[in-house]
């Protein structure tokens, strides 16, 4: 369970957040600016609040006046906005840079059966589609077996049919991983399609809905 | 004709060497100065790109007094490896990677900065180490602005002239480089052996930029962005 009750100051305002979230999807909801990938970055271990505490499982993320745990150790996995793939690496490397030559189990071929990449393993992110480099993001966020999947704006750059079957996905790899998953849309439809849960923040501050 | 050509190779040892040097030092600098913030920072920084303000015989002035026999490396190098610095061609490696290192520096700073800080930590959050990140990530990313930061100091290693003269100084056959040769060619009066010269460094420099900007260009057609 992901135990998240903080606060990070911001530019213009405060981001004060308190949650707990089990094995659930939960959407991140709000006006851009409003601090939802500061949330993402600070469970992340990218960013680090000013105050209060952050734990998964257990494990103490971050805890006021001691040292964070390192992104590394967090067991995160991250889809930034845009996919952010290395564009030097084929989709395969992409996929598979967390793994260092354990590539033949079955989970990770499942993996890459569910989200249908098989075909464009050899490509570049540059030689393929939005859609596909979604996909390509998901499996190399996912490869590491997280324990947490943080999605920013997953949905946004793909038409109506590729959102439609990057939705099924991911309620199949949830349904299969049983982690907490968080996402961030602008998309009420997406909200309510996809989350257990949805969190509004606007201005820092939080509203369940 | 035909002229000793002992200056080309003098000059291209010199410069390669210093390269190589400027090459690993610019590295570890960017890398440590990009990713910390320090008390004295700014002043560090200003240290090492103050080669590019200062006039060449104050750079010569500087390392005669460091290296020099009676200087406090100098003496110390003199005395624990037997190594005489001054007028000898090490001497003109160390001026050339003075002058070359806050070119290198520069290019290697921007170079990193153009890096996209989500590539690195979204490797982080794979739990890859900093190392590998560097070394599979940071680096083959800016490698096409390191390169041409290479290019420009080994050039720039090959045309250094006046600190060399001061710490090397006309050595013919030990410390003769190209631009030293080129000056005591026409202070001799011998202008075709310094337009020799001058049309070799000339059209070293040129192939130099000309092929740098044609690999350039070649390497951002292969990998487009995302």
């Amino acid at each position: 369970m992901l135990a998240a009750d903080f606060s990070k100051g911001l530019e213009n305002f405060d981001l004060n957040i308190s949650f707990t979230l089990g094995h659930e999807i939960m959407a991140l909801t709000g006006p851009s600016g409003s601090g939802k990938t500061t949330l993402l970055n600070c469970i992340a271990g990218i960013v680090q609040p000013d105050q209060g505490e952050i734990s998964l499982n257990g494990r103490i993320f971050y805890t006021e006046g001691k040292r964070p745990l390192k992104i590394q150790k967090r067991k995160v996995g991250y889809l930034f906005q845009d996919y952010a793939l290395f564009p030097h690496f084929t989709a395969e490397q992409n996929i598979f840079y967390s793994m260092q030559g354990k590539r033949d189990s079955p989970m990770l071929k499942e993996l890459i059966h569910i989200l249908g990449i098989e075909e464009i393993l050899a490509k570049y992110p540059h030689q393929i589609s939005g859609g596909e480099k979604q996909r390509v993001a998901l499996a190399r966020a996912l490869v590491a077996k997280p324990d947490i999947l943080l999605l920013d704006e997953p949905f946004s750059a793909l038409d109506d049919d590729t959102r439609d079957r990057c939705h099924h996905q991911l309620l199949r790899i949830h349904d299969r991983w049983q982690i907490p998953v968080i996402f961030v849309t602008h998309r009420k439809s997406d909200a309510e399609k996809l989350a257990h849960r949805s969190l509004r923040i606007e201005r820092g501050q939080m509203a369940e809905q | 004709m035909p002229y000793d050509l002992s200056p080309f190779a003098l000059s291209l040892q010199v410069a390669a060497i210093s390269t190589f040097f400027v090459f690993f030092a610019s590295l570890i600098l960017a890398r440590f100065m990009g990713n910390r913030d320090f008390w004295g920072k700014s002043m560090l920084e200003a240290l090492i790109l103050l080669p590019l303000v200062l006039p060449p015989t104050v750079i010569g002035f500087g390392l005669i007094y460091l290296f020099g026999l009676n200087g406090p490396l100098g003496s110390v190098l003199e005395e624990w490896f037997g190594l005489q610095i001054v007028f000898t061609w090490l001497g003109a490696v160390i001026a050339s990677f003075i002058v070359s290192l806050p070119l290198m520096y520069q290019s290697t700073m921007a170079a990193f900065e153009k890096v996209d800080s989500r590539w690195e930590n979204v490797a982080r959050t794979m739990g890859v180490s900093e190392w590998r990140i560097f070394r599979t990530i940071t680096f083959p990313l800016s490698w096409p602005g390191i390169f041409a930061g290479l290019v420009l100091s080994f050039a720039r290693g090959l045309g250094e002239f006046g600190a060399t003269l001061m710490i090397a100084g006309y050595i013919p056959g030990q410390t003769e480089t190209i631009p030293l040769a080129i000056y005591f060619a026409y202070e001799a009066g011998n202008m075709e052996k310094a337009a020799f010269w001058v049309v070799i460094v000339t059209s070293v420099g040129l192939a130099a930029i000309s092929w740098l900007n044609y690999w350039k260009k070649k390497s951002s057609i292969r990998f487009g962005r995302e």
